[in-house]
């Protein structure tokens, strides 16, 4: 069944990742601006990132068929110092522009400070004052429901960018009720170990539905799977959902959600 | 007994049974073992005070007292539940516990 993976961090993956994805169904994917498991030493490191991912990654992908898209921003794990993110922020408009380039992300929050929230609102103005979608990191464990109540209330605050544009992730059972119902789209990352897996995520489609939700690997440099999404697929085959079910969940929806940019295209 | 949900997954109850119990009865059998490894640790009582393990404790409550809603109850149960920013981050990774401070 084919499927659109629409939060993977393609470049910690080796290019035979390509290829099982392909097989297993992927048509495109979409690649957030994350953090590289160390801190960058300065601005250049993140210019020289988002060339990959606006260049190099799309060429990689195209070898197996797969239409590759992105996100730019510098991430929360990086935003505690505000003078360094700010310069940093200063090289993304040059970015927004380019092919497969879809919004600002993953913006958002990991330990919930104040810097943090700064760099947020700084980011969400950027969003803005370009009309790009957004895609939002959700800190993990326990930070995870006070971050995503104060990012939804810091894109409120702002006030421009209407909840329809907004894709939330990494939702889990305590924070996909919020972003639900406040109009956002959630996501819901599958990781093999530690937090959401395909069986739990198959459970909140259950008992939440199918509307703004889809679900997503965030294949990393960690411990990630990048079949994330069809071992997904195939868990909610196994309980009896419909192949139409499915198919909303990890293509119809992503397809919606992206297709507000001009610059997502499956062809 | 707990108030019974919407049957929202297309399985029936014998069939989830058949399909998830032993996953889940090792899943099981890794906390009763991890508890047990506690117990077995040199100065265990030290572990008696370390918020993680008090806070899954109390989760482990949650797994048996027929309120439904557990998952969501237990990442509650786990989560910082204060409103506002800290001063700053002193780390980049989580516990997976909330820590009040002293």
């Amino acid at each position: 069944m084919r499927y659109i993976d629409p939060h993977i961090h393609m470049v910690s993956r080796t290019t035979d990742d390509y290829q099982r994805m392909a097989q297993a169904g992927c048509v495109a994917v979409t690649e957030p601006a994350f953090w590289a498991g160390f801190d960058r030493s300065s601005p250049q490191g993140f210019y020289d990132y988002y060339v990959q991912l606006t260049e190099v990654e799309p060429q990689r992908a195209a070898q197996f068929g797969i239409k590759h898209h992105c996100w730019i921003c510098i991430n929360p794990k990086e935003a505690e110092d505000v003078g360094f993110a700010r310069d940093v922020i200063a090289l993304i408009p040059q970015f927004l522009d380019k092919p497969g380039v879809l919004g600002v992300g993953e913006i958002g929050l990991n330990k919930n400070s104040k810097n943090e929230l700064e760099i947020l609102e700084a980011q969400i103005d950027l969003a803005a004052k370009h009309n790009q979608l957004v895609l939002v990191h959700t800190p993990h464990l326990e930070d995870k429901l006070k971050g995503t109540l104060l990012i939804m209330d810091a894109i409120a605050n702002d006030g421009r960018i209407p909840p329809e544009r907004v894709l939330i992730d990494h939702v889990e059972e305590h924070t996909v009720g919020h972003v639900l119902a406040k109009g956002y789209w959630a996501g819901m990352t599958l990781y093999p170990e530690t937090k959401m897996t395909p069986q739990r995520a198959a459970d909140v489609i259950e008992c939440y539905g199918q509307e703004r939700l889809w679900i997503n690997s965030a294949g990393d440099w960690g411990c990630s799977d990048p079949l994330a999404v069809p071992k997904c697929q195939q868990e909610m085959r196994l309980r009896g959902h419909k192949p139409e079910t499915i198919e909303r969940i990890s293509y119809d929806n992503p397809l919606q959600f992206l297709s507000q940019s001009e610059r997502f295209s499956i062809e | 007994m707990p108030e019974t949900p919407d049957p929202t997954c297309p399985l029936p109850r014998d069939a989830v049974v058949d399909r998830y119990f032993l996953e889940h009865r090792a899943k099981l059998l890794d906390v009763a073992a991890f508890l047990d490894r506690l117990d077995r640790s040199q100065a265990p009582e030290a572990a008696d005070d370390d918020f993680r393990v008090e806070a899954m404790q109390r989760a482990i409550e949650l797994l048996v007292d027929e309120k439904g809603d557990r998952a969501k109850r237990i990442l509650e149960l786990f989560s910082d539940p204060t409103p506002d920013p800290i001063p700053a981050a002193p780390m980049k990774g989580a516990t997976g516990a909330y820590k009040e401070p002293k």
